[in-house]
């Protein structure tokens, strides 16, 4: 059988949220296209968390409305909404079978136990889990478990499938692997996905569009190259990829290219709004290149510590705006520590963030 | 249909059949008989509400027919926001004149003179609530519930809406409503009118508060005689409990698992028996009595009967509690704190009373509360062994049933009796906050506790070996002072007692239960095996609402729960004697009174077991459930309970044992149809049957402990937190002796 999601748009309208007196969220306003995969971003307490339990239904609003397909759903039960999700800990019903936690949702929905289970093969078969329904949970592997928590909420086929930091409890090898096939899933059949995760790498890998949470607020929303490359405060630039932010001093502005000074240095990148004046600039790691004292004009700076980490190293080099932290590619030679260095600029990764 | 019609449908055909259809009133002999088919729907006693109010004129029955109506109303409309509204007033109006009637019109008419003053004098009035009156009462409940939950209340779940409802009414009617009748109580003179210069009596009577004792020859008051007693019991037995538990687990004692068996102990024994078992050792014609006496020519006394005796049964009977307190306490703190001490060059001794001792702290406080609200509440001992020394609990039963027959004076010692545990219950609740030192965290601990200090050790042993010894000495005391002719007089071999107690004829007819046990003994097991499943099924519930749910006065809710542990049974059963007496609630001669009485005194300990259970269900489980569409009745049915049976099982036999055993509240609700076995023993006990007495009390012992071994096999044996770490390491610990005498 093929399954047949229709995927939902969701709105956030005016939402807050206050535990006794602690604000979590104050005034969100957030459309989610249907069919798209958008991931809630930020430190942990920034509100992400309880944005999608509020989505969900586990969570009552203090104010405002959520739409699900156009839907004001802010009063149903969780059990009555059209969204299913996966749980950090998977949440796996420990004392029923694979093919028993599948069906649940089915059952407990009203469809015949007959039916329930052909489907949910159907849907372990589409996680690549086809065989499987008679184990335990605990009889899985990590990998394993998570996948059949995502056969267990697609089962249902929701409008939207929410997403709570599914990877956290898999190892650095196997989460790569398990976010690809989520993002292929996802891609194959369309559905829309909410994703939260702190985790700056996987959200750029699998999202339409990332929203960037801080304070209970949204920080900036854009597709993952522009929160990259073009991030619109210096949280964002040090969050997103790492970056040092150094003040700057924009003197032109022309044909979208902003030409600016730090201290001697001199140096361009694309505007974005920026204008003449006093600035920030976040400067990536692998965008500081590292030269002999005494070369072509640049800032100056000296070796702090310096780590050989296989293929690149790290330094950490004082310079007159303060501390920097670079990655240099070149591990044939490394600057010894305490040795005086002249550093400019690559083209790429270096942004201006408006003030 | 939709869900939330049917079920509005099936609270309203309640609420008619309770009007219509029922007997509105109880009647004697209560709807078990048949006898009243007869005269339904006619009979004055047995009429529904609808004919109780045109054929006999009982108007005050009619506005019972506004929630109906209300109710329909809300049926109809389509108005959501008009149809909740109208429930929640349906509900309100139902439940309110239920009490506002029940409470005013008694069995004689107008049960407030005012009342008689304002209105006209009644033709007749009313005796208590039967099955119509606890339907409809129930169904304005539910009404409430839905209308509240249709109004967006928690999360617009109807379900959880009607349990936290009908559960704050259970408890509301069973356990604070008769504390209430005690205060009341205490106010009124024998023919029920208020008169506060019996309080005032009462309250200053010298028999509780005197201090004579301190200046001269005669007894201090009843109230600091108890206070002394429990003061007294609750030092050694913490002090003992604590030697225990570190001769279990810091020691290489060689019967350390026996030792763990003693804390099974306390809830197997009904608490007079130890009392029982020190007169046949220590009384005028004990065994160890007459020994001595014929040893050293010494005249028996009667010092066993006053405090002494009741202070040596109390330490038998809670040492074992505090033991199992401590134990975990001691197991509770971190050995990577005691490993790091060492490391920090003190010795094991200073490891101990710098390290371990202060972190144990809060748990030793605690025991000692413990055994404080356990002596204060004790009424088994005392009623063996004091004789003219009562202490409260019993001067309370002996202010109803004596010769004295003065409710109110039961009162108010029941009302001094409260305030001392109670008190001692908030400084425990107020001590514990925050203070708990003890790592009970789901990691894995590493490390080894540190054993005991050579001094230490000794000292344990010189504590804990006579005091086993002497226990097991009672308790063999009891498992065969049945066999003996008459104890002091006449030892030789006899079944005697048993076959008085439990004889069996079989003959043509069938088995016949001969024996003059049997009729309290089934009694008791019908009686608990009812109580058992209710109880486990409210405390878990109660427990489930709390661990999970988040409501207004949840943490007044809880608190109500566990509060009814703090309340020493004498204090139950009084309440419950004075609260359901009378109309509008008549309970007192029934099963349902015992029945209820054990469910909501041993609700605490399932509601506990409840809470930790569930607090190790990951909270997604539930959420998770939600998600995929099941209802919360579905979540509980499908996901928690199958994953709670362990708890359940355990809820089950420990509130099937406690009924057995308990006699402090059962004693005053007893029935000449509806005895137990603990209130039949304490009747041979005070005829001087000391023989079949105590043959019945090992019989009991051995029921439950069939029952505890056999629940054991079932469920398999529980796994201890940590493992005994000390025993692994002996040849470890011999090594390291040596070496830490040259630090």
């Amino acid at each position: 059988m093929s399954f047949e999601i229709r995927p939902g748009a969701v709105r956030f309208v005016g939402i807050r949220k206050a535990f006794g007196d602690f604000v979590a969220i104050r005034d969100l306003n957030l459309e989610i296209e249907a069919g798209q995969l958008v991931t809630l971003l930020g430190p942990s307490g920034c509100g992400k968390t309880t944005t999608l339990r509020m989505l969900a239904g586990l969570e009552q609003p203090t104010a405002g409305r959520i739409l699900i397909g156009g839907r004001d759903v802010t009063t149903f039960p969780a059990n009555e909404r059209d969204v299913s999700m996966v749980f950090q800990s998977y949440a796996l019903f420990p004392h029923m079978t694979v093919g028993e936690n599948v069906a649940y949702g089915l059952v407990s929905t009203g469809v015949g136990k007959k039916d329930a289970a052909a489907r949910a093969e159907d849907a372990l078969e589409l996680v690549g889990l086809g065989g499987f329904a008679k184990r335990l949970p605990s009889e899985l592997s990590g990998g394993q478990q998570q996948r059949v928590a995502v056969a267990r909420a697609l089962v249902l086929e929701p409008q939207v499938l929410l997403l709570d930091e599914p990877l956290s409890n898999l190892d650095a090898r196997l989460r790569r692997q398990v976010r690809t096939e989520i993002r292929e899933l996802q891609q194959r059949l369309g559905f829309t996905a909410v994703y939260v995760t702190h985790d700056q790498e996987e959200a750029l890998a699998v999202s339409d569009r990332i929203v960037v949470m801080a304070d209970g607020e949204i920080a900036q929303i854009g597709t993952p190259r522009e929160l990259y490359e073009e991030p619109a405060s210096a949280f964002i630039a040090d969050f997103i990829g790492e970056a040092n932010v150094v003040p700057c001093t924009v003197t032109t502005v022309e044909a979208g290219i902003a030409h600016f000074n730090i201290e001697s240095l001199s140096h361009s990148a694309p505007s974005h709004r920026a204008t003449p004046g006093k600035a920030q600039l976040a400067v990536r790691p692998n965008a500081i290149r590292i030269g002999e004292p005494g070369s072509d004009p640049g800032l100056q700076g000296r070796i702090m510590s310096a780590a050989y980490l296989g293929d690149h190293v790290e330094y950490e080099i004082e310079t007159p705006v303060g501390r920097l932290f670079a990655i240099d590619p070149a591990v044939e030679r490394i600057h010894p520590v305490e040795s005086e260095v002249r550093l400019s600029l690559r083209n790429r990764g270096v942004a201006v963030i408006p003030q | 249909m939709q869900r939330r019609d049917r079920r509005l449908l099936i609270a309203g055909c309640l609420a008619l059949a309770g009007l219509f259809v029922v007997p509105w009133y109880n009647f004697y002999p209560g709807l078990l008989s048949t006898e009243w088919l007869g005269s339904f729907p006619l009979g004055a006693d047995v009429a529904p509400a609808v004919v109780q109010l045109f054929e006999v004129g009982r108007w005050w029955l009619l506005p019972y027919v506004v929630p109906v109506i209300l109710a329909g109303l809300a049926f109809a409309t389509s108005d959501q926001t008009k149809r909740a509204n109208l429930l929640i007033w349906a509900g309100a109006i139902g439940i309110s004149w239920f009490l506002l009637e029940g409470f005013s019109i008694g069995l004689r008419g107008w049960n407030f003179s005012f009342l008689a003053a304002i209105f006209r004098d009644l033709p007749e009035g009313q005796s208590a609530k039967g099955l119509g009156g606890g339907l409809f009462a129930l169904a304005s409940l539910l009404l409430l519930s839905f209308g509240l939950a249709e109004r967006g209340a928690m999360r617009g779940d109807a379900f959880i809406v009607g349990a936290i409802i009908i559960l704050i009414a259970l408890v509301a009617t069973f356990v604070i409503y008769p504390i209430a009748s005690i205060f009341i109580g205490a106010f009124q003179t024998f023919t029920g009118a208020f008169d506060s210069t019996a309080f005032v009596r009462n309250i200053t009577d010298p028999a509780i508060w005197s201090l004579d004792c301190l200046v001269g020859p005669r007894s201090c008051g009843v109230a600091w005689r108890t206070l002394t007693l429990a003061l007294c019991t609750a030092a050694g037995t913490t002090v003992l409990g604590l030697a225990f538990a570190l001769v279990a687990t810091r020691t290489r004692f060689p019967f350390k698992r026996g030792l763990r068996l003693i804390t099974v102990l306390p809830i197997i024994t009904p608490p007079f028996v130890i009392g029982l078992a020190l007169i046949l050792l220590f009384g005028r014609s004990g065994v160890i009595t007459e020994f001595v006496a014929d040893l050293l020519g010494l005249e028996a006394g009667r010092w066993l009967y006053g405090l002494t005796g009741i202070w040596i049964a109390q330490m038998l009977s809670f040492t074992p509690i505090a033991f199992l307190v401590l134990i975990g306490v001691v197991e509770g703190v971190s050995p990577a704190m005691e490993e790091a001490s060492q490391t920090l060059r003190a010795d094991r001794s200073r490891t101990f009373w710098t390290v371990s001792l202060p972190l144990m702290r809060s748990g030793i406080a605690n025991a000692f509360l413990i055994g404080f609200i356990e002596s204060m509440a004790d009424f088994g001992n005392p009623l063996v062994l004091g004789a003219s020394q009562g202490v409260l609990s019993t001067e309370i039963f002996f202010a109803v049933v004596g010769a004295q027959n003065d409710p109110a004076r039961a009162a108010v010692l029941a009302l001094v009796l409260l305030t001392f545990t109670l008190t001692a219950f908030f400084i425990q609740r107020a001590w514990l906050k925050g203070k708990d030192f003890t790592t009970i965290t789901g990691k894995a601990d590493s490390g080894i506790h540190a054993g005991l200090s050579p001094q230490m050790a000794a000292t344990c042993y010189a504590l804990v070996v006579p005091w086993l010894i002497f226990t097991l000495t009672v308790y063999a005391m009891i498992m065969f002072g049945g066999f003996v002719r008459t104890w002091g007089l006449d030892h030789t071999f006899t079944l005697e007692h048993f076959a008085q107690a439990f004889s069996v004829v079989v003959d043509a007819s069938g088995i016949r239960w001969t024996g003059v046990a049997w009729d309290s003994f089934w009694t008791t097991m019908e009686i608990a095996a009812l109580a058992a499943p209710l109880t486990a099924a409210v405390g878990l519930l109660a427990a489930y609402l709390i661990v999970r749910q988040k409501f207004w006065g949840k943490q007044v809710f809880e608190f109500a729960l566990m509060l009814s542990f703090a309340i020493p049974g004498t204090v139950i059963g009084i309440s419950y004697v004075l609260a359901f007496n009378l109309p509008p609630i008549e309970l007192t001669g029934t099963a349902a009174i015992l029945v209820i009485c054990f469910v909501f005194r041993n609700m605490p300990v399932g509601v506990r077991g409840g809470i930790a259970a569930m607090s190790q269900l990951d909270k997604s489980l539930d959420e998770a459930s939600l998600t995929l569409g099941a209802r919360s009745s579905t979540t509980l049915r499908r996901v928690i309970l199958p994953l709670l049976r362990p708890a359940i099982f355990s809820a089950l036999v420990y509130s099937f044992v406690r009924s057995i055993t308990s006699i402090s509240a059962v004693i005053f609700l007893v029935s000449a149809q509806y005895n137990m076995a603990t209130a039949y023993i304490v009747g041979l006990v005070e005829n001087g049957e000391y023989g079949v007495a105590i043959a019945y009390s090992a019989a009991l012992i051995v029921v439950m402990i069939g029952i505890i071994a056999s629940f054991q096999l079932l469920v398999g044996r529980r796994r201890l937190r940590r493992e005994d770490r000390v025993a692994q390491r002996k040849a470890g610990a011999v090594a390291a002796t040596p070496r830490e005498r040259t630090i």
